[in-house]
């Protein structure tokens, strides 16, 4: 229990330091753009959204910066993000509308690629000196490569080229978005080549971590008493070795989580796919500066949130982590 | 970046460091030369040979590429939307601009945001991860939480949020923004490498020797993480240009230099895709590839030099039966590629 109080302490030390980075980086930034902004946006803009947005952009020349402080977290706390320029909606709304999608794709894709490429990894592992060895160079050379250039290769061979899939959109637009199979099967088709995409790019990290985790594991004692003992090669590879290997596996998962996650929103924008990381990219263009802090903060709640999750499985799969708390 | 465990893995391996290799080592019984002192060992690795030849490459681009281009990357020419040929090795633009000369002009703003944001990130990485492992306590608490908030929070978000706010953004600042976000994994890493190394008995030998601090920091820990931070080098390298190409990819920093990300964010917007003009987004994604994938050999290249037992994971199934190596569950092979005599 100890190690979860102390991990759920570390995350929300981290929360804190993601809100104050973004209640300082307008503030020490040269220029008051904002401002200009929202002289721009006069008509547009309620007079309450303004005021908001002077308290989230530090306009409020003659308050102390930590009454400033004060007034952001209450803010924050109440769920209030500010108003978009671009969209002249509240960026929360904006933002809630956009989420779902990104976390279904985001989400099933990386477990897809994470259980793949573990279960590669191991096989790899395992059969370490064969043919599987030169399944290598071809991660490297994917795990090098940005995942927007993987999707624009991908868009030009199946979308342009054979026309297998639709190059840009997450559904058909001629559609009403209901629970019906009509609207989910177009989502799932809409949805392929981007979730594709994001495993083929983000599978050779797995492999190579769980391959290399593999090479060291089996070669402890416990592995060769397991062979001694004539245990099957099954029983040996899943139930000695990978079961092992696996914990590093998760941990790395949450740490690379907020690599993932960057990359996949990059992809977004390549397809227009319209999750958060396609509002990030029109909040960029259009310089609407409270729909970009919006979104990093709730990304990053979002990375947060995984992390306690991956924490949480890592503790029940080791009990070591448990124990020394 | 890929987040690479075994180096984490690694450190903890490199904490016994007197640990005989596994048992049924088979030792390739190659004819070597004995008696004569190897000197660059680490390029006997034929991986990390591969790779610096790549970077050499590319970094022999950066510096002439822009004296070799054979046409100015931004003039305009009346061949709009060429495919390859002779003229254009690597096609056109819509306004007739010349890819290839893109390319070659664009090498030398990846490599400079490459090298100096991995420089500064590498910097702090080694202060932050050294001062934490070797002062331990409050102040090591301190800062693994703040390393470990840097590790958390999700970078390219970050990275767009402060360079999209920033009023001009150069390929310097963008270099600044990125190691400012970017240096976490290595101290994480310094850190845990430190910690094992303190109690060492030739760092203790030095402290009840009175040494200072400071030369006790220099001269008897830093050399021994030399690898951990090439290593870590190399890859906030590897991240930093992948990030650079990103920002540009998605627009931001585009101020009139070219770099390769510039040349994909031109090709997106301008609807290469739809036209089919592949040439105009494939060199420069395999450009990147390459460079990424230079940097990662490299990477291998220093971890099997540090750990003996991954040297052997590079070699293929006909290699190590040719060496007379027979690839078991359970055991290690320990491949001797370069041996250090002691004079």
């Amino acid at each position: 229990m100890r190690f979860f109080l102390r991990r759920l302490g570390f995350y929300l030390i981290t929360f804190w330091a993601a809100v104050t980075i973004n209640f300082f980086i307008p503030r020490i930034m040269p220029g008051d753009p904002v401002s200009a902004l929202i002289a721009k946006n006069q008509g547009r803009i309620s007079p309450d959204a303004a005021e908001a947005l002077r308290t989230l952009f530090g306009l409020d020349e003659n308050m102390s910066l930590w009454d400033q402080y004060v007034q952001y977290w209450n803010l924050l706390l109440h769920g209030e993000l500010g108003t978009s320029f671009a969209y002249s909606a509240p960026v929360a709304d904006v933002i809630a509308g956009a989420i779902p999608w990104t976390i279904g794709l985001v989400g099933i894709a990386t477990i897809i690629s994470f259980t793949l490429g573990t279960l590669i990894g191991s096989g790899i592992g395992w059969r370490r000196g064969t043919w599987a060895d030169s399944l290598l160079p071809i991660s490297t050379f994917f795990s090098a490569v940005p995942y927007f250039w993987l999707a624009l290769i991908a868009i030009s061979v199946f979308s342009v080229t054979l026309g297998w899939f639709p190059a840009s959109g997450s559904y058909d637009r001629s559609l009403v978005p209901s629970f019906s199979w009509e609207f989910i099967s177009s989502v799932i088709y809409y949805g392929t080549l981007p979730a594709l995409t994001i495993v083929i790019s983000s599978i050779s990290g797995w492999i190579l971590g769980m391959r290399n985790m593999m090479v060291t594991v089996s070669s402890e004692d416990y592995v060769t008493v397991a062979q001694a003992k004539g245990v099957s090669e099954r029983t040996a590879l899943f139930g000695y070795s990978a079961r092992n290997a696996i914990l590093p596996q998760v941990s790395s998962f949450a740490l690379s989580l907020g690599f993932i996650v960057g990359g996949t929103l990059v992809m977004e924008i390549v397809f227009s796919y319209q999750g958060i990381g396609y509002y990030l990219f029109t909040a960029v263009a259009a310089k609407d500066y409270p729909l970009m802090q919006g979104i990093f903060l709730v990304i990053t709640v979002a990375v947060l949130f995984a992390n306690i999750v991956a924490d949480f499985i890592y503790g029940v799969l080791d009990p070591r982590t448990r124990q020394e708390g | 970046m890929t987040i690479d465990t075994s180096i984490v893995e690694e450190g903890q391996e490199l904490e016994k460091p007197s640990q005989a290799p596994m048992t049924g080592v088979v030792a390739a019984a190659e004819g070597r030369r004995r008696g004569k002192p190897r000197k660059f060992l680490f390029l006997r690795n034929s991986k990390a040979v591969a790779g610096m030849v790549i970077l050499g490459f590319f970094l022999l681009i950066a510096i002439i590429g822009p004296w070799i281009a054979p046409y100015d990357p931004s003039a305009r020419s009346d061949d709009i939307l060429q495919p390859p040929s002779w003229e254009h090795w690597f096609g056109t633009t819509h306004l007739g601009q010349d890819v290839f000369s893109q390319i070659l002009v664009g090498t030398r703003g990846v490599i400079v945001v490459g090298f100096v944001a991995g420089i500064l990130a590498t910097a702090i990485g080694v202060i932050v991860g050294v001062t934490a492992g070797y002062i331990g306590g409050l102040g090591d608490e301190t800062l693994s939480v703040l390393a470990n908030v840097f590790l958390v929070i999700p970078q390219l978000p970050l990275i767009i949020i402060i360079a999209g706010q920033l009023p001009t953004v150069g390929g310097v600042t963008v270099a600044v923004v990125i190691a400012i976000t970017g240096w976490a994994w290595g101290a994480r890493v310094l850190r845990a490498q430190t910690l094992s190394l303190r109690r060492r008995d030739f760092v203790e030998a030095a402290r009840a020797n009175g040494e200072r601090t400071w030369r006790i920091i220099t001269a008897e820990i830093l050399p021994n993480l030399t690898a951990i931070i090439a290593s870590g080098f190399v890859g906030t390298v590897a991240f930093a240009v992948l990030s650079l190409i990103t920002l540009s990819f998605i627009g931001i920093g585009n101020t009139g230099e070219w770099n390769w990300g510039t040349v994909l964010y031109q090709a997106q917007s301008q609807l290469a895709l739809q036209r089919g003009a592949w040439w105009w987004f494939v060199p420069a994604g395999l450009c990147i590839a390459l460079l990424g994938m230079s940097l990662t050999l490299i990477n291998f290249g220093i971890d099997e030099f540090v750990n003996p037992r991954l040297r052997s994971t590079g070699l293929n199934a006909r290699s190590l039966r040719k060496r007379g190596i027979r690839p078991r569950i359970g055991f290690t092979p320990v491949v001797r590629e370069a041996e250090e005599t002691r004079a």
